[in-house]
């Protein structure tokens, strides 16, 4: 059985396909896994990564920086107008950034700012196949 | 000499010939920019629909939040006005029907005793209004012929907070809707506050089936919460990208009758040109015939005369 996934942003859709199971991790801090015939279901997603597992038991990556997942019927959306895929990921820059944001944070722990771009990269980079 | 009328004539028949040129090239131009952006404003749809389509959904499950975004005023006091308009003219009557309907606001606001706040898109806007001695609260140029989801995102912050701090009671969003390549028309829209969500939610475009029952995680209200912002900017960004849409359609027509203008022109001019030849031509005959008769009234060199006349409006035409 699989269900049709779709990954909108506000320029476009920018991945559809079919799929056996999708897993993000909703604010809450837990991770969850969708299959079809899942219960209706909104959740608001946390910086974290969104798996696509298709039929031919391949993995699809995505970094979604913010959005929401719908599932409805045979159908997942995830809406989020910041997402890169595996592939799209520039793994120096996001190395960069994150130590970029690390320093900031070892004078200012309090930096949202610095906060929020170490979280986003260490995100980047976990969905680039790089351990954090 | 002759030919003193046919020259400027000439030289003014090159002149509107590279204009012609021009104007051609600008509406090839417009041409394709107006399927791109059209083809934007397409791909945009499925976001918004989406958005729409949870809120509907949220509707029906019942939530209902005290969000900075829907509040109503009691009293407005201040009437803030986005107008999205372009850069760039020669688009024909593009800018100034959006800048007339965004005035008119301002005239309604201030009818109603209310102190306005303009949030003004594209230099042409900016231009009339900074002419006319009226206040800019905020002012974004180069964004409005190929909008980006980020510079809706800045906009819209910018606004939201204007509104959530009580700057504003109320945002009007004026822009130029893309009905089809051959028709767009201004629309002044309630930007802020949002209405409720069954208001949203009855108004449609979502495409949800409504007999469902959701979960939420982590509820209802805090997914309200998030949505609500990335709603308006949505809707901001749908505005621009109809509004780019727009202006190129617009710039392609106001092209298109520029260069047919200047084709007529250039019929027009020719006649009067060749008329103008014709006219020097039949002057010189007569002064040849003329200046003949007064050398005698020798009938042979009369007729000598007229051979080489003759010989000579052969080479002339």
């Amino acid at each position: 059985m699989t269900f049709q996934v779709e990954l909108v942003s506000p320029e476009s859709i920018s991945y559809s396909g079919e799929a056996e199971m999708v897993i993000a991790r909703t604010v809450e801090g837990g991770d969850i896994a969708f299959q079809p015939g899942h219960v209706p279901f909104i959740g608001v997603l946390s910086v974290w990564s969104v798996e696509v597992i298709r039929p031919d038991g391949e993995r699809d990556v995505f970094a979604v920086h913010r959005g929401f997942v719908q599932v409805a019927g045979t159908k997942v959306s995830i809406l989020s107008d910041v997402s890169e895929a595996a592939e799209e990921i520039d793994i120096e820059r996001a190395q960069e950034a994150r130590s970029a944001a690390q320093e900031l944070i070892s004078s200012d722990s309090e930096n949202e700012e610095a906060l929020a771009s170490l979280e986003r990269s260490e995100v980047r980079l976990r969905v680039g196949g790089v351990e954090v | 000499m002759a030919g003193g009328k046919e020259r400027v004539l000439r030289r003014r028949i090159g002149s509107v010939q590279n204009t012609k040129k021009i104007t051609r090239a600008m509406e090839l131009i417009a041409a394709t920019r107006v399927v791109k952006a059209q083809q934007r404003a397409r791909s945009a749809k499925p976001y918004a629909e989406q958005i729409t389509s949870v809120i509907e959904n949220l509707a029906a499950g019942g939530a209902e939040v005290d969000h900075p975004l829907l509040r109503k005023a009691e009293k407005i006091s201040r009437v803030g006005v986005v107008v999205i308009s372009s850069d760039r003219g020669l688009a024909g009557p593009y800018n100034s029907s959006v800048i007339r309907a965004a005035e008119r606001q301002v005239q309604n606001a201030r009818s109603e005793g209310a102190d306005y706040s303009l949030i003004v898109i594209g230099r042409k806007a900016r231009d009339y209004f900074a002419f006319r001695n009226f206040t800019i609260d905020s002012y974004t140029e180069g964004i409005s012929d190929n909008p980006s989801y980020e510079d809706a995102r800045r906009i819209s912050e910018v606004v939201a907070a204007m509104f959530a701090e009580g700057q504003v009671d109320r945002v009007e969003l004026v822009y130029t809707e893309f009905l089809s390549i051959g028709s767009q028309k201004v629309a002044v829209r309630r930007f802020l506050p949002l209405e409720d969500t069954e208001v949203i939610a009855s108004e449609g475009g979502g495409d949800s089936d409504l007999s469902t029952a959701f979960e939420f995680e982590p509820s209802p209200e805090s997914v309200l919460e998030a949505l609500l912002p990335r709603y308006v900017e949505a809707r901001l960004f749908g505005a621009l990208l109809e509004s780019a849409a727009s202006e190129h359609a617009n710039r392609q027509r106001a092209m298109k009758a520029a260069t047919d203008n200047a084709e007529e022109l250039i019929i027009k001019l020719s006649r009067e040109m060749n008329q103008a030849r014709q006219d020097a031509i039949t002057t010189e005959i007569m002064e040849i015939v003329s200046g003949a008769e007064a050398l005698g009234s020798d009938s042979e060199k009369v007729d000598e005369m007229l051979d080489l006349v003759g010989s000579s409006t052969e080479n002339n035409s």
